[in-house]
């Protein structure tokens, strides 16, 4: 048997400031394109890549394939014709951008909301981010070739999305967080029906836990991947799991609890060695604790009360001048909107900010470096990119 | 949040001090004093965590509004530092050394308002508008109307009815003529 060792201190060989000497015409380097159409995303995005043998030693991220101009297209619209706009920038959980832009709005505008919507708001974000989680653990297993468990994930997403059909009226996209309340109050047996739900959940996220997280391969090509320092936190504007992960417990509904979120009960889910696998085992508790905080709403939401606060005219709403940011806790990290109003009819200037816009460019393009070519989807992945929240 | 912001005013004399929230407050910075405020706050003040960059355009008024809006992670407070560049000279110094996230926004915006900022990695790149030759589109002068117009054609073989004559004929074609 011949027993190799490899002698890195050499090769590949660096320049004074520690990056790699790459010199494409020594044909000792291959420049190679992965994506528009990656295995590690929802959504199309680039990832430019020069490899020797099959190590990454420069990455670069192309975004632009999903770009549809969601901010000019808002400043051209009455605020209500946002509403129906806002939840297309995001495809797995649109009601974040839903509660944002309402909030802002309403908070611009002055409008106290009813206590039951934001009951009601704090359930379809909860749901929201169930149903998400469970999207990525198909995308997760998937990119390192256990495309069974995706199969299983995404079988209970369906599940959420007939609640959330039930509920709304539509499965992906449900316009039902509008300025004021909501729309809709819940129909009748839905919590029964979503307990019901929230128990198979329950049930094959154990068996996910089994077949993933003790699976030799799954931990041989996650553990020690796409490692992310503490200390890289604050400078690369890293929020939510990723952060979690590394063990600064950053998590908006408990640092600055919106909607009903100061009146449940649980704690920011943390982990420590930072790696990919630890990242998938801090979604899969935030998984959980989150099923666990729809049962709490479900006890708490209350019977009774007003659904949406009254408007004015909304086809001749002036909105005072102010400007105004809020956020809330997506399942990639800090999901914001900072919206300018000038007084008019329109919004001046409606900004998205998505967690995804520090994760998938600035962090990746550096995390890449020295990774096997076949576990840069994982890592992908591991960051939980979306690239039209980058582009909007 | 109003401590914060006497400090700052007596050394980068901020103004206009807008409180929001509790912990969300606005205020405006000189050009000249941004950076330096900036890193003051990140340095001295624990606002370690920079949230978003931004532009406004005010077309009426001939300037951008830049926001940079930072956060301490530890007391959660939020402020927005507002600066106003001219339109006719959209230029601003970078922080690309204060926060490395703030490259890909500087990129963004240069691409998307006009607005340079000399020496940030990568920003005369473009980000998301490949091959793109017209006014940066996210400016209010930009006229997206005409611009696809211009750019996009129609269909050869489509054409445009009258609903209601299109309707009629099509329903009762015998009272044609």
């Amino acid at each position: 048997m011949i027993n190799f060792k490899e002698d890195r201190s050499q090769f590949p060989e660096k320049n004074p400031d520690g990056t790699f000497k790459i010199d494409l015409a020594s044909h000792k380097f291959s420049h190679i394109w992965q994506g528009p159409q990656h295995p590690g995303i929802t959504g199309n995005m680039s990832l430019e890549l020069i490899i020797q043998g099959d190590e990454v030693m420069s990455c670069k991220t192309h975004v632009g394939y999903l770009h549809r101009g969601f901010e000019k297209l808002m400043e051209r619209r009455k605020y209500i014709q946002c509403f129906p706009l806002v939840c297309r920038i995001c495809v797995p959980e649109p009601d974040f951008n839903e509660h944002c832009f309402a909030t802002a709005v309403e908070e611009l505008a002055g409008i106290t909301v009813p206590e039951k919507a934001l009951w009601l708001r704090t359930l379809t974000l909860e749901m929201a981010r169930t149903a998400s989680y469970l999207m990525w653990f198909g995308g997760a297993a998937g990119s390192l070739g256990m495309g069974i468990i995706g199969q299983w994930t995404n079988y209970l997403r369906d599940y959420i999305l007939d609640r959330f059909e039930e509920l709304t009226g539509g499965r992906i996209y449900h316009m039902y967080i509008l300025p004021g309340g909501v729309r809709n109050d819940l129909p009748v047996g839905f919590k029964e029906r979503l307990l019901d739900n929230l128990k198979d959940i329950e049930q094959v996220m154990k068996d996910v836990d089994n077949a993933l997280f003790t699976n030799a391969v799954f931990k041989k090509r996650t553990v020690g991947l796409g490692y992310i320092d503490p200390s890289w936190i604050e400078p690369f504007g890293i929020t939510g799991p990723n952060a979690r992960a590394a063990g600064i417990p950053l998590d908006v509904r408990k640092d600055a609890p919106y909607l009903k979120y100061d009146e449940l009960d649980f704690e920011p889910v943390t982990g420590k060695d930072s790696d990919a696998f630890t990242r998938a085992d801090v979604r899969r508790r935030d998984l959980l604790m989150s099923v666990d905080l729809i049962r709490q709403i479900l006890d708490k939401i209350p019977q009774n009360g007003e659904f949406i606060a009254k408007l004015p005219n909304v086809l001749n709403w002036e909105i005072p001048k102010g400007e105004t940011y809020v956020k809330s806790e997506c399942t990639r990290g800090e999901y914001g909107y900072y919206m300018v109003s000038d007084g008019s009819m329109y919004p001046r200037r409606i900004n998205v900010r998505g967690p995804s816009y520090t994760h998938a460019v600035a962090l990746m393009e550096k995390l890449a470096i020295g990774v096997n070519i076949a576990d840069t989807a994982a890592l992908m992945v591991s960051l939980h990119t979306y690239p039209p929240e980058i582009e909007r | 949040m109003n401590n914060i912001f006497k400090q700052l005013e007596t050394l980068f004399a901020v103004s206009d001090f807008e409180p929001k929230r509790e912990k969300l407050a606005f205020l405006t910075v000189e050009k000249r004093h941004l950076v330096s405020a900036l890193k003051f706050a990140k340095d001295n003040l624990g606002f370690g965590h920079l949230i978003l960059i931004t532009a406004v355009d005010w077309l009426e008024n001939g300037f951008f509004q830049i926001t940079y809006l930072i956060k301490n992670n530890s007391n959660q407070f939020e402020l927005g530092f507002k600066v106003f560049v001219p339109r006719n000279e959209p230029v601003m110094e970078s922080v690309h050394d204060l926060w490395k996230a703030a490259a890909t926004y500087q990129r963004e915006l240069k691409e998307m308002f006009g607005i340079d900022f000399p020496g940030s990695p990568g920003v005369d790149e473009s980000f998301i508008l490949e091959g793109w030759h017209d006014i940066p589109p996210y400016r209010r002068d930009f006229d997206t109307k005409k611009y696809s117009e211009e750019t996009y054609f129609p269909r050869p073989g489509r054409v445009t009815h009258d609903p209601e004559e299109h309707m009629k004929k099509k329903l009762y074609p015998q009272r044609e003529g």
